[in-house]
């Protein structure tokens, strides 16, 4: 029992230290993809090909001046992006990261917490992270913010039913809410993969997904152009760092979700082994969220609910239809 | 080329092409048509496409636009119209400039300041010369006015310094004596052509 809380308490620092770093990384990242997709060289100077930006960046986020507005609530204007931050590492808790290997000779599960109801914890982690924004934005006494505020909830809460409906169908067909599950469900080979079985439900939650990381096309929560920069408009320092943190580590969340539960998860793909597998199928699909981001232009608000109301939640409602049918029949 | 079209003021009724946009959709049921039309016909992966083809070839093959600045710059226009030279002769190495005052008089800026007095082989000499580059607006019409060609314009165009005086002094944008092998000729605004030595012809003596 000792050796098993000993463990968790080792794996979860672990988790919280290499996947902070990567979301570190991730900027750096999603800064040079960018910037070659604009034929641009993106951060060159801090180290070789500007490795250390991040690094750079990280010394002046921590040195900048704590700053909170004269009319701000201070103690919830402080504690939101906390939340934003907790909720995505949270959310990774319950995430199996890789295959059970074994380290001088004890057998390791990479996972936190292996929750029966996996899913919808990390789910419901991911939709309680709309606190963090939504404070923000309402405590820091700025109109900025207060739009950004109200976009969240519209946004957030909108796609929320879009993410649930859309994963409903995969759960219904495995039978089971357990990450883990789903990745046993699909051991066959690339021919077993969910995505073949529920491709609507795949497109789906990764529109839904982009839209609840707040990504392109979906940044409305702090587009430049209309609100200055939302909810984060007075913030700065390292409390604007959490929410960078807190929204890089909902990319990768998303990125494990969707390779765990449509593209196979950990099993072995071929030759490569199952651990360097889901990493490559992570790395795409968070090289996805920059390519598009590179490539489309963002759409407006009363599109985004068309979008979410009026086309993706009907489909998602027909989709478990039908695949409830299927499986009648 | 005519002029005429330059004096159209008319903007915006030249040259336009309308574009074939299709018909708007009169009702609901050609709405749900169109909508389900885009949606299949998969134009979003076009720009995917071009985006990444960008990438690739900035990457891969040479097409990555950025100069990166200290280290390259930019070739320059022969005629740009930077910070002032002056140039020598280039037998006797003594300075072009005949202190004649032409350039002072024209400047527009008010921004040149120089004194002249007679030297010991009662020549002029330019006892003082200075340009006030916080006011100098790089017209040019100096270097086009100097009979002698002997204030140019250079391609010096970093001219941040912490004191005013730093590009102004007559020394400073004198060529250097031991880079009078290397003085060019500056190409602009009241430079010889390149045909001049055609076009000279004998002044007639007899009236």
């Amino acid at each position: 029992m000792d050796g098993y809380i000993i463990g968790t308490i080792i794996k979860a620092i672990l988790i919280l230290a290499i996947i902070s770093a990567l979301a570190g990384f991730g900027t750096y990242l999603e800064r040079k993809v960018l910037a070659f997709m604009q034929r641009r060289l993106g951060p060159m100077h801090v180290g070789p090909y500007g490795l250390l930006q991040i690094l750079a960046d990280g010394i002046k986020l921590f040195t900048k001046e704590d700053f909170i507005p004269s009319h701000a609530n201070r103690l919830i204007f402080m504690i939101a992006p906390a939340i934003t931050a907790a909720t995505a590492f949270i959310a990774l808790a319950a995430v199996p990261l890789l295959p059970e290997f074994t380290i001088f000779g004890v057998k390791v599960r990479p996972i936190v917490a292996d929750l029966n109801i996996g899913i919808l914890f990390v789910l419901g982690m991911m939709a309680a992270g709309l606190y963090g924004p939504l404070l923000a934005g309402l405590a820091q006494h700025n109109k900025w913010g207060l739009l950004g505020a109200a976009r969240t909830a519209v946004q957030f809460l909108s796609y929320e039913v879009v993410t649930g409906l859309a994963i409903l169908a995969p759960i219904m067909m495995v039978g089971s809410l357990s990450l883990i599950d789903f990745n046993n469900y699909q051991t066959g080979g690339i021919g077993s993969w969910l995505i073949w079985k529920q491709p609507l439900a795949f497109i789906l939650f990764m529109i839904a997904g982009y839209a609840e990381t707040n990504r392109t096309p979906f940044d409305l929560l702090e587009h430049e152009a209309e609100v200055v920069s939302g909810y984060a408009t007075e913030y700065s320092g390292m409390r604007w760092g959490m929410f960078f943190i807190g929204e890089y580590t909902n990319m990768i969340t998303i990125g494990f979700l969707a390779s765990l539960v449509f593209l196979g998860g950990f099993n072995p793909w071929g030759f490569i082994p199952g651990g360097l597998a889901i990493i490559l199928k992570v790395s795409f699909l968070f090289f996805l969220m920059l390519w598009i981001r590179a490539a489309w232009p963002h759409v407006r608000p009363d599109q985004l609910m068309w979008l979410c109301w009026k086309v993706l939640m009907p489909l998602a409602v027909i989709n478990v239809t039908l695949t409830g049918l299927v499986m009648m029949v | 080329m005519s002029l005429e079209q330059f004096k159209n003021r008319n903007v915006g009724t030249q040259n336009y092409v309308m574009l074939d946009l299709g018909k708007e959709p009169a009702n609901n049921w050609e709405k749900f048509k169109q909508v389900v039309r885009r949606s299949v016909k998969l134009e979003l992966f076009t720009g995917l496409k071009v985006t990444f083809r960008e990438m690739i070839k900035a990457l891969f093959m040479g097409e990555m636009h950025t100069v990166k600045y200290p280290f390259e710059k930019l070739p320059i226009a022969p005629r740009y119209r930077a910070i002032h030279e002056m140039k020598r002769l280039l037998e006797s190495g003594h300075y072009r400039c005949i202190g004649c005052g032409l350039c002072e008089k024209i400047c527009i800026a008010n921004c040149i300041r120089m004194d002249t007095r007679y030297d010991e082989n009662q020549r002029k000499e330019v006892s003082e010369y200075t340009i006030n580059f916080g006011r100098c607006i790089f017209c040019g019409y100096c270097a086009e006015v100097c009979p002698e060609l002997a204030i140019v314009h250079g391609g010096r165009y970093e001219v941040s310094s912490e004191q005013r005086a730093s590009f102004a002094l007559f020394e400073d944008m004198l060529t250097p004596i031991d880079k009078l092998t290397e003085q060019k000729e500056y190409p602009g605004f009241g430079a010889v052509s390149p045909d001049a030595d055609k076009k000279i012809k004998k002044t007639p003596l007899a009236y």
